[in-house]
């Protein structure tokens, strides 16, 4: 159901828009994001507080942003907004959080920036993004078998 | 503050903020790019193309908005960004960005510019998690070892 020209072009054109971003706020580079998480600097100088400010500039346009659905019955590509339908505070989401915040602290890359990245610096970016896609498809895998899916997919996202 | 860039910061936040609100009103997907990317994977007729077409925008994207960003910003640099860590290191962070994004159903964009304005709780913790989580290990980094 995502297959119709204008659901591709805007896939396109939101990523593009999403990677512009990323430049323009500079966190395309893996220092200046190890430069706000350094909060040792606040006090001894040279904290660099701009990912605050690119976070807060991103959550306040999609705070708009998102409430649009409101005011369609659907989105105009798609039959129907895909609300993610998790609610709990789990293990996982605490587990996975930390985990990620190590890689995240260790490298300056979060997805976002590491993906943008194979068209800057791609001789790191692709290791980088490499072992994230096998990271993720490996715990996938796991908790596909740990974790037994609902078998009747939620009524908030049918299937085409 | 050496490098502080308040007005690029916020009009990338804000494009970005752009970019997930017109994937949301015509394609009905939340912009979170750990999620878009870990499902590409198994492919599904359907539901895979438009994955990889975002996540392709991404790299296009970054590099117009390092080609033309600095003529218009002075804040800008016009430098190309440095990768500070070795293969090694590449890969074991990726390793670890790559499952715990997974585990966690997210990352800086799905639960940080998407999750914190639908006012999510699981995002609210998960955000204050891999924040926290990163800053340890970037003061672990640069000031212990």
């Amino acid at each position: 159901m995502n297959r119709t020209p204008l659901a591709l072009s805007t896939a396109l054109l939101s990523g593009t828009v999403f990677g512009a971003g990323l430049a323009v706020a500079r966190m395309v580079d893996p220092a200046k994001v190890k430069d706000f998480l350094d909060i040792a600097a606040i006090t001894s100088g040279g904290w660099d507080p701009s990912l605050a400010f690119v976070m807060g500039g991103g959550a306040f346009v999609f705070f708009v942003g998102f409430r649009l659905h409101r005011l369609f019955r659907r989105p105009l590509a798609a039959p129907a907004f895909s609300h993610p339908d998790r609610a709990r505070l789990d293990l996982p989401l605490i587990a996975g959080s930390v985990l990620f915040g190590i890689g995240w602290g260790a490298a300056g890359f979060c997805p976002g920036p590491a993906i943008a990245n194979l068209a800057l610096a791609p001789g790191g970016a692709v290791l980088f993004v490499g072992a994230m896609l096998a990271g993720s498809w490996l715990a996938g895998a796991l908790r596909g078998i740990s974790v037994s899916r609902p078998a009747i997919p939620s009524a908030d996202t049918p299937r085409a | 503050m050496d490098h502080f860039a308040p007005l690029t910061a916020t009009l990338g936040g804000a494009l970005i903020g752009l970019a997930a609100t017109i994937l949301w009103v015509v394609n009905g997907r939340l912009a979170g790019v750990s999620t878009i990317a870990g499902n590409s994977l198994p492919l599904r007729r359907g539901d895979t193309l438009w994955r990889l077409l975002f996540l392709a925008g991404l790299p296009l994207g970054a590099w117009l908005g390092v080609v033309f960003g600095p003529r218009l910003f002075s804040e800008i640099p016009a430098s190309l960004p440095a990768v500070g860590l070795g293969p090694i290191g590449l890969v074991s962070a990726g390793l670890l960005v790559g499952i715990g994004t997974r585990l966690a159903n997210g990352c800086t964009s799905g639960h940080g510019i998407c999750g914190l304005p639908r006012f999510s709780p699981r995002s609210f913790v998960a955000v204050g998690t891999f924040m926290a989580s990163a800053a340890v290990t970037v003061f672990i980094m640069r000031h212990v070892l």
